[in-house]
Formats: structure tokens, sequence, C-alpha cells
């Protein structure tokens, strides 16, 4: 649950930034941001230290790597992780099919109306997430309600603003029109300009919406809770396990995964950028 | 200031016809208009198979649109496209096989040189091994031999504009279009590149139309050009050509440097400092009995006179020549002397002016702002 909202904070300002330009970041840091930075890094790492001394015990209440161990038996867990997996993967490609060439069209031919996404995309954040899915699922035909996917489909949806703002700032970087034009000159129609131009040259941009595609649809709960799968959130939430360290365990594993993830992605770009294109 | 002389090789050059490899291209009363701006107004151009020709004018009067329509990616609102005898209106920029070179950088930034330059063999479907010696051929072609391997953000401006030459020439395309490849780069790199687009453009015999606001580069490079302004085609004629027969005032001004000179008319001739020189052509049948004269520097000699009308103002040193500008009732007229003559003519020195054209261009007074 919590680490539903750690998604959202993260998802406006991680993507954006990192890509658009890289430009030198500054080193210095003067004594009062070194106080910020040390309380915010407090903020986060106290809690999960918390959590995780939580779950790493034995029965006895002493530190133990049993519970580690406990996790792939625990009842319910693969299925549940290969439901989320599944999903993943659907709304990943899903929402990389259709935003992709959106994003460009926007980019090339209704340029002013890329104002006019910024605001649409965001609509998912404003609107609960608990008023989508009853909407949702009020709407939909039967056969595609009783589908894992129609999650998937509504997963498109949340994920729009930041694969939207990520793309967004990909295409910012590159000449689009001057690329797309070469690339049409020498032969190549749309099809293979998208696949064979554009999707290199927005590698990091495609590889952040993806990962932050996965950060939620591995920690979006009340969407899957209300829509009766059990996802691996909704285990973690509501698995009857006769051991609650091991839902905690899961919830932080996965929690050290995203960031991590999202972590090495900020660097990757960095350390692109460092000898990237002048232009 | 213009360095340009009118080069003696053009007549010769002219005078072989083209080799015909390219394809011929005419560009048939296009239009095309932006919101308010009419970037193409009824623009005609004729283009022989393996001609070099340039559109040369000002910034703004519809050089690059009139090569984008020929290239496919702007529809004209009027008016057509012919290559090679077939109408190309239709067809798709992808399908038109025209190599073209952008105003800006265009390599893709994730390739090699030889990559970007095999982009076009690969969606060709030429074998890997086959397309990469092809590839690394052109690199050689435009002296990149030893950057194959490189990308464009490890090459210098001069450099990536060879690669995307290299690129466009790879199709063998039908025509090959360059949009000011040459204006951001330093002036001895762009000199080289010019010639070695020349070069290639002979060896290939390969038809191209050369966008350009630069006159120098227009009239060393073209076997023909086409001067525009204000989205039409104002004279189409090799350089020496346009520059000594201009057929409009604004061609006379655009290219080379004019002095305007109020003049009065009698019959078919003006008064010029004291003589009677004749109106050149008919194509100015303005009924007008005052009207401004367009004088080349080197149309006018000087001499200096004690009793003279103009006073030397300014003096300014072009190497064989020294540019002289006169003043003479309330006008300024530049006129070029010899070098080795240019110490008679200290500013402030008195001279006598006079014309040794044997007819003037004359065109309405220029308009009072
Ligand atoms: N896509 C466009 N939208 C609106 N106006 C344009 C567009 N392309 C060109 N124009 C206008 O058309 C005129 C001619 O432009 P262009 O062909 O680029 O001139 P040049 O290349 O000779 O400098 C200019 O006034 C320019 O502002
Ligand atoms: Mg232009």
């Amino acid at each position: 649950m919590a680490s539903l909202e750690l998604e959202y904070s993260l998802a406006p300002t991680e993507p954006m930034e990192p890509f658009s330009t890289g430009r030198p970041t500054k080193r210095r840091i003067r004594g009062g941001r070194g106080l910020v930075l040390v309380i915010a890094a407090l903020y986060f790492i106290i809690p999960f230290y918390a959590a995780m001394q939580f779950s790493l015990q034995d029965i006895q209440g002493h530190f133990s790597l049993q519970p580690l161990s406990q996790i792939l038996t625990a009842p319910g867990f693969v299925s549940a992780l290969w439901l989320s997996t599944q999903l993943a993967v659907a709304t990943m490609m899903i929402t990389l099919v259709l935003m992709v060439p959106t994003v460009i069209y926007v980019h090339l031919r209704m340029p002013r109306f890329r104002r006019v996404m910024e605001v649409v995309t965001m609509l998912p954040i404003v609107i609960p997430p608990i008023v989508l899915i009853v909407g949702v699922l009020q709407a939909s035909p039967l056969w595609l309600k009783n589908s894992q996917y129609l999650l998937a489909l509504a997963y498109v949806v949340l994920a729009m603003p930041f694969v939207y703002r990520s793309l967004d700032a990909g295409l910012g970087a590159l000449d689009l029109k001057t690329l797309v034009e070469a690339s049409r000159s020498l032969g190549s129609g749309w099809f293979s300009t998208i696949l064979r131009v554009l999707v290199p040259n927005l590698r990091s941009a495609l590889l952040s919406a993806s990962v932050l595609t996965l950060a939620l649809v591995f920690g979006e709960f009340t969407m899957a809770s209300l829509d009766n799968w059990t996802t691996l959130p909704v285990w973690i939430a509501l698995a009857p396990t006769n051991n609650p360290r091991i839902n905690t365990l899961v919830a932080m594993i996965f929690l050290l995964a995203t960031c991590l993830l999202l972590m090495g992605l900020v660097s990757l770009d960095r350390s692109k950028s460092r000898h990237s294109r002048r232009s | 200031m213009l360095k340009f002389a009118p080069r003696t090789s053009t007549a010769t050059r002219v005078s072989t016809p083209p080799p015909s490899g390219g394809a011929p291209v005419v560009l048939e009363n296009l239009t095309r208009q932006f919101a308010a701006t009419r970037a193409l107004d009824g623009f005609s151009l004729a283009i022989e198979p393996g001609e070099f020709v340039a559109l040369l004018g000002p910034s703004g009067c519809g050089k690059t649109t009139a090569l984008r329509v020929l290239a496919g990616f702007e529809r004209p609102d009027v008016g057509r496209v012919i290559v090679d005898g077939a109408e190309i209106s239709d067809v798709p920029a992808q399908r038109r096989d025209m190599g073209m070179v952008f105003q800006s950088y265009s390599l893709f930034p994730n390739m090699t040189a030889r990559d970007n330059v095999a982009f076009g063999l690969r969606l060709r479907h030429q074998r890997g091994a086959q397309r990469r010696s092809r590839a690394a051929e052109l690199l050689e072609l435009v002296g990149l031999a030893d950057h194959v391997a490189k990308y464009p953000h490890q090459l210098s401006g001069g450099q990536q504009q060879r690669v995307a030459l290299a690129r466009a020439l790879a199709i063998e395309p039908r025509v090959l279009l360059l949009d000011e490849r040459l204006s951001a780069l330093d002036a001895k790199v762009r000199a080289e590149l010019r010639d070695q687009i020349r070069e290639v453009q002979q060896r290939l015999a390969i038809t191209t139309v050369f966008v350009t606001h630069d006159q120098e580069e227009a009239l060393s490079m073209a076997d023909r050009v086409c001067v525009m302004s204000r989205g039409r085609a104002e004279q189409i004629a090799t350089p020496s050509t346009l520059y000594s027969r201009p057929a409009t005032p604004f061609v006379a001004e655009f290219v080379g440097v004019s002095s305007r000179v109020n003049v009065a008319r009698t019959g078919d001739s003006v008064e010029l400092f004291g003589r009677d020189v004749k109106i050149r052509g008919d194509d100015f049948r303005l009924d007008l009995a005052v009207m401004d004269a367009l004088l080349r520097p080197e149309d006018v000699d000087v001499e200096a006179a004690a009793d003279g009308l103009g006073v030397v103002t300014h003096r300014s040193f072009l190497g064989a020549t020294t540019r002289l500008e006169i003043g003479i009732g309330g006008e300024a007229v530049k006129a070029d002397v010899a070098s080795s003559d240019a110490d008679g003519f200290e500013l402030g020195t008195r001279v006598r002016l006079s014309v040794n054209a044997r007819d003037v261009l004359v065109t309405e007074q220029r308009p009072v702002r």
C-alpha cells in the first residue's frame, strides 16, 4: 500500500529532469542543502530499516535470514508474482505501442497540442484510482470484465502521466523533424523510421517509461483488489499467511528493487549524457 | 564586401553539355501558402539532366520551401513537380529517390558514420558486407576514410556535413538536394566543401539543386543560378549572364554590388555624369522622366580632376582592386580602380566620373524612406 504513494511521488520528478539535457550537475552541496538531504534520507531509511528489522526475525525475535527462504513457499506468492509479471508486460507493451506513435505525432504535427496533452495525461493522477476502477468496471463488457487484462488496460491509463512525460522529454532532446525527414528521404516509411531511427534514439526515455510502468504495476493495490485479482500488492496486504513478516519482507524487497532500478536508470543516463551529442 | 569576380571558366564549362546521368526536373507554377505568408508564388524552374542549379535569394524568399516541395516534404497548393518526364506530385518522399542534405544537422546520432551512410542501402536490401564496403567507398569519396567508425558527436560540423552528403549520394538518387549546407561553417572548411561538392557532382553527373543565400557560393558552384524573390523566380541564368546582364533591378542589386544614381531620361537614354548612356534592353518600358540607374563598380571610370564634381569619401582594399566610394550630387557611387593606381585617390580627392559600359540598367526611383 505504502509503495503506491511512493511510486507516484517519484514519477513526476525522477524521469523528467535527467533526460532532458545533461547539463552539468552542481557538485558543491552547501551545508544547508546537505542537512536537507540527510533529513530526507532518514525519512526514507528509518521506516525501511524498521520494516526490515521487523521482518528478518525468527520466532524468538532474533535476527534471522530464515524468513527469506519462506517467501517462495508462502501460499499464493508465486501465482501473485506471475499475475503481476503478466500484467506488467502487457501494460508496458500496450502503453508503448499506443504512446510512442502518439507522442511522435503530437511533436511532429501538432506541437501546440503538447500543452493540452500535458494536462490530459495528468488526469489519472488527479482522479482517484477507486473512481477510475469503479467507472471502468461499470462500463466494460462482460468478456473483458472477467479478464485479468482489464486491469492491464486500466494500468495503461495510470501509467500515462509518467510515460508521456518521459517520452516527451526524450523527443524534445532530438531534432525530430529533421531525423524523420532524413530517414524518409533515404527511402524509409513511417514504420521503419520509428523502429530504426527514433526508438534507438529514445532508448533511455523508453527504458525509464518501462521501469516506471513496472513499478506502478507492482505497486498498485486499489484497482487490483476492487477487481478481485490477487496481484502481488494485494497478496502482500491481504494474503492469509501465518507469518506477517513475510508479507512485509516481500514489500521491502520490491521497494528496494524498484529503487535500485530507478537509480541504475538515472546513473546510466548520466554517464551517457556526459559524452553525448552536441548539436 | 563582395569578393566576387566574374569567372572566366564559367563560359567553357557551360559550353560543354552536362553529362547525362541525372534526371531532368521541372517545377511548374508552384504555389504554397503558409497562413499569411506565400512562400511560393507561381515558381517555375526547368533543370537539365546532370545540371547543377543554385536557388539564390534573401532569407525567407521560399528557397527551402521549393526544395521541400521537390523532395516531397511539402505539398504545393498549386503546381506540379515532374521528374524524368513523370509527374510525382502525389509520390511520398520515401519513394522519390532524392538524396537530401538538410539545413540542420541530420545524422542519426545512434549510428556511426558508416551506418549512417549505409542506412539507405539497408532499406534497399543490400547485403551487409556489400553495403558496408559501399559506405566506406562513399566516405572515402568525401575524404572521411579515417572516420568511418565515429559517431556524429565525435565529428566536427564540416565532417558531419560530408557524412550527410555521402549518405545522400549512397542511394544513387535521381536528384541531389542541398540546403544551405555551408553557411554554418568557417571560411576555409566552406571553400573545401564547396569544391568537393562540385567535384563529386560532376563526377557522378547528378542533377543537383543547391539552396543558398550566399551569392558567392551560388555563382562559383552552379551551372545556372535561379534568383528568387518573394516566392518567384526573378531570373534563371548562368552566373556570368546573371552578373553582366541582370534581368531585373532586384537581380542587379542582389547579385554583385550596384550603386543607384538618380538620372533624367531623354528618349532611350539617360544622362549620367554629363553624358548620354543608352538604357539597356527593352525590359523596362518605364514611362518615367526621372529614374535610377544601377551601376556596377567596374562600369565606372574614375579620374582625378581638380574641377571634378565627385569627392572620394571612402576606400576599401579588395586585393587586386580598391573600391572607392564617391560622393557626387548627393549620391554615393562605388567604383573600382586597380590597387596599383589607388594612391592617387586619397580620401577627399576631387574626381571626375564616367560610365564605361555601353548601356545601363534603369529602374524606378527608390521610394523615399
Ligand atoms: N512550415 C511553415 N509554416 C509557416 N510558415 C513557413 C513554413 N515554412 C516556411 N514558412 C515561411 O515561408 C517563407 C519562406 O520560407 P523558406 O522557404 O524557408 O525561405 P528560405 O529558405 O528562402 O529562407 C518564410 O516567410 C517562412 O517564414
Ligand atoms: Mg532556408
